[in-house]
């Protein structure tokens, strides 16, 4: 049989036709994700891009972590989760969950009878739902349900050459690619978190520096170097050491990469790719509480100026501190989230912190105030069951310890300081140590409050007081 | 053809319903331009008059944090309540002054105090006084210790006491100071110390 002109064209069309579509999807942007980091299991629903935001299907984003339905009436979005009950409407930038407005920041849009909200509405959706503190990282697409962050420091061996090893608080199993000058470890399953500062120096010419980003639902940590360098797992996936290819890696326990093949593109040693990682009770030294949030704007401190914005601030400066100094420390409000003292105090209760750290902030009075709990009147312990107002009594002695250490601190650094206790909640909550430190002006001028060089003045002596009564606080952990 | 009973009937009964309707409209006009209740900031109880006692009240100020004790010659009921209710209205008076060291909103004031034995007081604030009260977790102990360590030191026997708004209970006085449990009046007294 011969083939005929015409014949050969159509075949000759299709074959093209299939070659273009090839080459068109694989040009195509990748699909994005959110990523989900929960207690019960880490997950990437879609985005979509809806007039210029991303957005993503809520039912999506609740369905693993409980029970939930969805109903569409016309413009009308009924969601359930669990015992909350929620009322959204095509087109509006508001809703109703359990009788109250919640403020979703953009339009809820309703495509296919599938509710979609913008991601940076989640900061403050989901705590509605899940009754706990949510954190949204909303430009690289990543939410943190409860205390599940991976944080981690880097230091560097005074060997030579050197050795950078990175110490996390939970196991991770990174990809690792590397490339001239540099050694890329990506997160996509791990809920790791940025250090103190995102670019961490390390004066040295073979490891000069290494650098945390997120994006895409994911973390990176790029590690620059000089001559090629691989890296070596240990401590059960907890510790990876960056080392120059020509030197061995000496940490103990280290598992080290497949014979002949550089570690940096061998699999990593402890957990399986694309495996999730292995649920691990994660303990952080200190808890900082960024007081008011949402609703509660605490004190309005001039006519531009939220107590809760400056207290978000100064957790984050504090958190820092903390962890330059080597603290493991959890921030329990990073977004604008509503979170009750209760619920503040069941999550901080829940790590078993050696320390609680509340921030408050003030226009009244001068320098810093560090209180503990005033207890109320009795409390009805009964056996071993311990009671809810007065929880903090066992820890007290340790709490004013802490807070005098705080005081002498801040005194050294000329900052007037007063010691009191006060009726503040959640301190009276709290199981272990805790503190609150409200941070005033030291002039009239309230604008001080959002001056860094204060705010560090401030928090990296509570950070150095904490650091210095880590042995006798850990003790009581 | 319609009755003209009927016709007649009719048209009383509309003007009976156009009569209604004018003075439903007249009497929501009238209670809309009647000033609310809530925004009445005149004092609850005229002051006392009779013989005057010596009492001691302990006063906020602002400008150091302070908690400090200062003399005063008030008249005083001879009921263990009434006497507790006008020691704390006086120690309002000073924070209701042109020249306060401790502002509070105009309309503060006390609704009353109850003494339950045995060793219970509930001190009832009225709304504005919370609701225009100064947030911060300072400027609210001072109001808190003031009002407990005045009741306290002078009324003997009193452990715990709490603190209601319009005889109801309130989560914080102003966003921080705690008034869902009892103030133990032990710690209260401890407090007072370390702001003096």
């Amino acid at each position: 049989m011969r083939w005929t002109n015409r014949g050969q064209n159509a075949v000759l069309l299709a074959c093209g036709t299939v070659l273009l579509s090839v080459l068109v999807l694989s040009g195509a942007a990748p699909e994005k994700h959110l990523t989900v980091y929960s207690v019960a299991a880490n997950y990437s629903p879609p985005l979509v891009q809806r007039e210029g935001r991303e957005y993503v299907g809520l039912l999506e984003v609740l369905e693993p972590l409980g029970k939930v339905s969805a109903k569409s009436e016309g413009p009308r979005w009924r969601l359930r989760y669990n015992n909350v009950e929620s009322d959204f409407q095509a087109g509006k930038a508001r809703a109703r969950i359990q009788g109250r407005d919640a403020d979703l920041g953009a339009k809820f849009l309703l495509e296919n009878n599938r509710g979609l909200v913008s991601v940076g509405s989640l900061g403050a959706l989901l705590p509605r739902f899940l009754g706990g503190p949510v954190t949204v990282h909303e430009d690289s697409g990543r939410v943190f349900i409860g205390s599940v962050a991976t944080h981690f420091t880097a230091s560097l061996t005074p060997d030579n050459p050197p050795r950078l090893v990175f110490h996390f608080t939970g196991p991770v199993n990174p990809t690792v690619a590397t490339e001239p000058g540099a050694l890329r470890m990506t997160f996509s399953r791990e809920p790791l978190v940025a250090p103190a500062s995102p670019t961490l120096t390390f004066g040295n010419k073979i490891i000069p520096s290494a650098i945390y980003s997120e994006s895409n639902g994911m973390a990176v940590v790029t590690v620059n170097a000089s001559t090629p360098v691989m890296a070596t797992f240990s401590g059960d996936g907890r510790t990876v050491t960056i080392s120059p290819t020509s030197a061995p890696a000496v940490a103990q326990n280290v598992t080290p990469a497949a014979p002949g093949i550089p570690a940096a593109q061998a699999p990593p040693a402890t957990v399986a790719p694309n495996a999730p990682p292995a649920p691990a009770a994660r303990r952080y030294f200190a808890v900082v509480d960024a007081s008011h949030g949402g609703d509660d704007h605490g004190e309005t401190l001039s006519s531009t100026l939220l107590e809760k914005d400056v207290t978000a601030s100064l957790a984050r400066s504090l958190r820092q501190e903390l962890e330059s100094r080597g603290i493991p420390t959890l921030m329990l409000r990073d977004s604008d989230a509503n979170l009750s003292v209760d619920q503040r105090a069941i999550f901080a209760n829940a790590d078993h912190a050696a320390i609680y750290i509340a921030v408050h902030a003030a226009s009244n009075g001068h320098g810093v105030r560090v209180y503990t709990a005033l207890l109320p009147y009795s409390g009805d312990d009964r056996g071993v069951f311990r009671s809810w107002t007065t929880a903090q009594h066992a820890s007290l002695p340790l709490s004013q310890s802490a807070a005098s250490a705080v005081a002498a601190e801040l005194q050294k650094r000329q900052i007037p300081v007063r010691n009191l206790a006060a009726a503040l909640r959640p301190l009276n909550n709290m199981i272990g140590a805790a503190i609150a430190v409200e941070v005033a002006p030291q002039g009239a001028d309230s604008s001080q409050l959002t001056a860094p060089d204060y705010q560090q003045l401030v928090t990296s002596a509570v950070a150095t007081a904490i650091a210095a009564t880590r042995d006798q606080l850990g003790a009581a952990q | 053809m319609i009755p003209r009973h009927f016709v007649i009937a009719i048209a009383v009964l509309l003007i009976a319903a156009l009569g209604l309707s004018l003075y439903v409209w007249h009497m929501r006009s009238t209670v809309a331009s009647t000033p609310a209740a809530s925004s009445d900031t005149r004092p609850l109880a005229p002051p006392v008059a009779g013989p005057t006692e010596r009492v001691t009240l302990f006063v906020a100020h602002d400008e150091d944090g302070t908690l400090r004790a200062t003399s005063a010659q008030i008249p005083l009921p001879s009921g263990r309540q009434q006497r507790a209710e006008e020691l704390l209205r006086s120690l309002l008076s000073r924070y209701l002054e042109k020249s306060s060291p401790h502002v509070l909103g105009s309309g503060a004031d006390i609704r009353s105090v109850f003494l339950v034995d045995p060793g219970e007081a509930v001190i009832d604030l009225n709304s504005a006084f919370a609701d225009t009260h100064r947030s911060g977790v300072l400027v609210e102990e001072l109001t808190v210790a003031s009002l407990i360590h005045t009741i306290s030191a002078n009324t003997p026997g009193i452990l715990k006491v709490k603190i209601l708004v319009n005889g109801k209970e309130r989560d914080t006085l102003a966003g921080h100071a705690d008034l869902s449990a009892f103030y133990d009046v032990t710690a209260v007294n401890q407090l007072a110390t370390q702001l003096q």
